[in-house]
């Protein structure tokens, strides 16, 4: 491994850093405000009870390019509860978490939030609720210069997303500028839970591999045995979205309680950290099972 | 037509607080002191104009995208192997190019300057849309992808790209919102004929702007094999420089033809303006012609205000009353409310109902280049009669829109003491000799055929003077 240093911001958040020193990282996503805000409060709690090492929160956008149909249903039930920026930094500040939090949105919200132009403001807002950093999934790293600087200035971290597709130039234009931890997207398209673990996901942490930061896979990931695989197969953390998201909504549905709502998510975090620890205890054995 | 008060650019309500600035630059935009100087936006690369521009787009996307322009710039730019040579000799054989310049005999005598149409309704398929869609199925065929896939509103741009794939032997699926789907039946028919598949998006009002993510969506999981023929000069590079290129013939035609018949160069060009594609054709060829105003005429649709509490702009105006935003790839003007989502947006016409434009028209506008201007879906409706009445044209409804403005012109200050033109044969509106000159070029850029069902139904729920009863034609529907 010739680890190459990413830069020196690399780890911008302490509590980012933390995430992943121990273990591999279970990093479940959520939607702000889906259904509603005292639920979704709930269900956020319900992931730290769970196991999460790090939450990813949705703040929702009116066109959400990069979602497949389960999040996009997400999207619009919270924005329908009433879900802004604004509440949206204070569902930050009324949460009773202890782990790093995440914000995921798209950057025209972060671009148009506050009074000047630019991100820093919604940067400076967002440091002050308690968040950590940000994935942003249509700001690529030639557009992003900005934000990387905002984010330097309030000491959060930036998180980029590789593809499938990223190699070459492109990959170090995108390391040249990550901290915190990068995203490996698991396979082509948009979210949604699949099924199984694609062969994209290994040859992406082939090519990360000599890049000496937290790699997280996320995109399909639904189900323990597929984060046993994806461990195993060397990435530093999990990310869940759609599989917890297809659970408020089926008790969206079926008019399940809150309560029951946050059990069922509480248990499917237990099996993803269970079957995380699994791969990484055969990657420390050399048995890729 | 019994509005006393001038229409097209009346009153705005704005969006935001500071909406003062905004309609002063569209107010008055050719006034050099009112277009604001663009600051570049700092740590930026790649297909900007001015601030505007960008690629805001998935990773997933961007080495489709890099190819793309890769692409773009050895085959169109700079013509390898003969691409542009066979682009231009498909659109003479397959598109029927060059479309006339027509002396517009009636619409002169009513408003007392020559009006010359730049006939795009008789490309082949009915609408200016086909010079994209042949340009860029010619360019998927070259870079070697074996699929195309296309949003579209009105269907327009879905039954060129349909058309463009059958002649050049390329599967083709085409996204469209629900909403589009049921008011433009006639288009979703004549692609499937072509062999296009056609797949309806649910999502949001289901119409343009949800069908352009939809389709975004399906590049992402296909970009290894597949092109994406976006249908305007939207989007992240190079699409905006792209279409905007294929689209010149446009102009590139009228201006020639207006030096052959009248002598010079016209001292107007009017095009109406969804995404922009048919506006920065008919304008691309006259930039560098100080003399000739160039005027976006977008939809005013009923009201030009943004109603943030529904998410609802009942409009599509966004050079005249948006505000810079990013979407889709671009940073560029938006219909969006103080938070940054997104409104949804409306027209009568189905073409022009988006929330955003493209990036190089909202820097034109900026720099005081293009003017803007809103008419409203009465209006609009008004021309399509007058078209068809008195010149024998059914214009498409979009391009309604910018016949209407003939009548309207712009009216900001001299024009809200002048008299709107009353009945037929009544005097035209003073305002519009305030804005356009002697010689003005109108882009028809589609024919209406399409438009026909709406037409008969919200004509129906209208009283417009000298239209036909439709009543008769209301009991099928
Ligand atoms: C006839 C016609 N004119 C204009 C438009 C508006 O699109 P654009 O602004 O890209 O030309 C459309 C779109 O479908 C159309 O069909």
């Amino acid at each position: 491994m010739s680890n190459r240093a990413v830069s020196d911001r690399s780890g911008n958040s302490e509590a980012i850093a933390q995430a992943f020193a121990d273990g591999p990282a279970y990093i479940p996503y959520l939607a702000v405000g889906d259904p509603d805000y005292e639920s979704s409060l709930e269900y956020v709690e319900a992931l730290e009870r769970g196991g999460a090492d790090l939450i990813e929160l949705g703040l929702p956008f009116s066109e959400p390019i990069a979602e497949g149909p389960t999040i996009q249903g997400a999207v619009v039930r919270a924005l329908e509860g009433g879900m802004t920026p604004d509440r949206f930094f204070e569902f930050v500040e009324d949460l009773d978490v202890d782990v790093p939090l995440v914000c995921m949105t798209y950057y025209n919200l972060i671009y148009q939030w506050g009074e000047t132009e630019g991100p820093r403001p919604f940067v400076e807002r967002a440091a002050e609720a308690g968040l950590e950093g940000f994935v942003v999934p249509d700001l690529p790293a030639e557009e992003a210069d900005p934000l990387r600087e905002a984010c330097d200035e309030f000491g959060l971290d930036l998180v980029f997303i590789v593809a499938p597709t990223t190699e070459g130039d492109r990959l170090d234009r995108i390391m040249d500028r990550v901290s915190g931890y990068v995203y490996v997207q698991a396979r082509l398209g948009t979210t949604g839970a699949q099924d199984d673990v694609s062969d994209q996901t290994a040859a992406s942490l082939d090519r990360l591999r000599e890049y000496d930061v937290p790699k997280a896979v996320g995109f399909g990931i639904s189900a323990g045995d597929h984060a046993e695989r994806i461990v195993a197969g060397g990435a530093d953390g999990i990310i869940v979205g759609s599989a917890l998201v297809d659970i408020v909504a089926e008790g969206v549905e079926s008019n399940r309680s809150t309560a029951a709502v946050a059990d069922r998510l509480e248990a499917i975090s237990r099996e993803l950290v269970a079957g995380a620890e699994r791969g990484s205890r055969a990657r420390s054995t050399g048995d890729p099972s | 037509m019994s509005e006393p008060t001038p229409h097209s650019m009346s009153e705005t309500t704005s969006t935001t607080d500071d909406d003062e600035t905004q309609r002063s630059t569209a107010a008055d935009p050719a006034d050099p002191a009112a277009s604001a100087d663009p600051t570049p936006v700092p740590g930026e690369t790649g297909g900007k104009f001015g601030r505007y521009g960008g690629q805001y787009v998935p990773e997933a996307l961007m080495p489709a995208i890099e190819e793309l322009t890769d692409a773009y710039q050895r085959y169109v730019l700079e013509n390898e192997d003969g691409f542009m040579d066979e682009f231009r000799r498909r659109l003479r054989e397959f598109g029927g190019r060059p479309t006339p310049l027509q002396h517009a005999e009636r619409l002169s005598e009513r408003y007392d300057r020559d009006v010359y149409l730049k006939r795009e309704d008789l490309l082949h398929g009915g609408a200016h849309k086909l010079n994209n869609a042949l340009g860029q199925v010619l360019l998927a065929k070259y870079m070697g992808k074996d699929r195309v896939i296309a949003e579209t509103g009105a269907g327009q741009h879905g039954t060129a790209t349909a058309m463009a794939a059958a002649h050049l032997d390329m599967p083709c699926e085409v996204y469209m919102g629900e909403r589009d789907i049921n008011r433009q039946r006639p288009n979703v028919f004549r692609m499937t004929l072509n062999g296009a598949t056609v797949t309806p998006v649910t999502a949001g009002r289901g119409t343009l702007k949800e069908a352009i993510s939809e389709t975004m969506r399906d590049w992402a999981g296909s970009v290894e094999d597949t092109h994406y023929v976006i249908g305007s000069v939207v989007g992240p590079h190079p699409f905006p420089a792209m279409v905007r290129d294929f689209q010149s013939v446009v102009s590139e035609e009228a201006r020639r033809q207006a030096i052959e018949t009248i002598g010079e160069l016209p001292t107007d060009v009017v095009a109406c303006a969804g995404g922009g594609s048919n506006t920065m054709g008919s304008f691309a060829a006259f930039l560098d012609d100080e003399t000739v105003s160039l005027h976006a005429v977008e939809a005013g649709g009923a009201d030009l205000s943004i109603d943030e509490e529904a998410g609802v702009a009942p409009n599509s105006a966004s050079l005249y009353a948006g505000e810079e935003g990013v979407l889709h790839g671009a940073r560029t003007k938006l219909l969006q409310d103080a938070h940054g989502q997104i409104v949804e947006s409306h027209s009568v016409s189905a073409g022009l109902d988006y929330a955003g434009v493209g990036p190089e028209l909202a820097h034109l506008v900026d720099e005081g280049r293009v003017i803007p201007v809103a008419v409203d879906d009465d209006h609009a409706l008004e021309a399509f009669h007058l078209l068809s009445r008195t010149e024998g044209i059914i214009p498409a409804l979009e391009s309604a829109h910018a016949i209407a403005y003939l009548e309207a012109g712009t009216d900001t200050e001299a024009g809200t003491d002048s008299e709107a033109a009353g009945d037929d044969g009544g005097e035209p509106d003073a305002a519009a000799d305030d804005s356009l000159g002697e010689t003005v070029v109108v882009t028809v850029s589609g024919r209406g055929d399409k438009d026909l069902e709406s037409v008969i139904e919200e004509t129906a729920a209208r009283d417009i003077d000298g239209a036909p009863d439709m009543s008769a034609f209301t009991e099928g529907i």
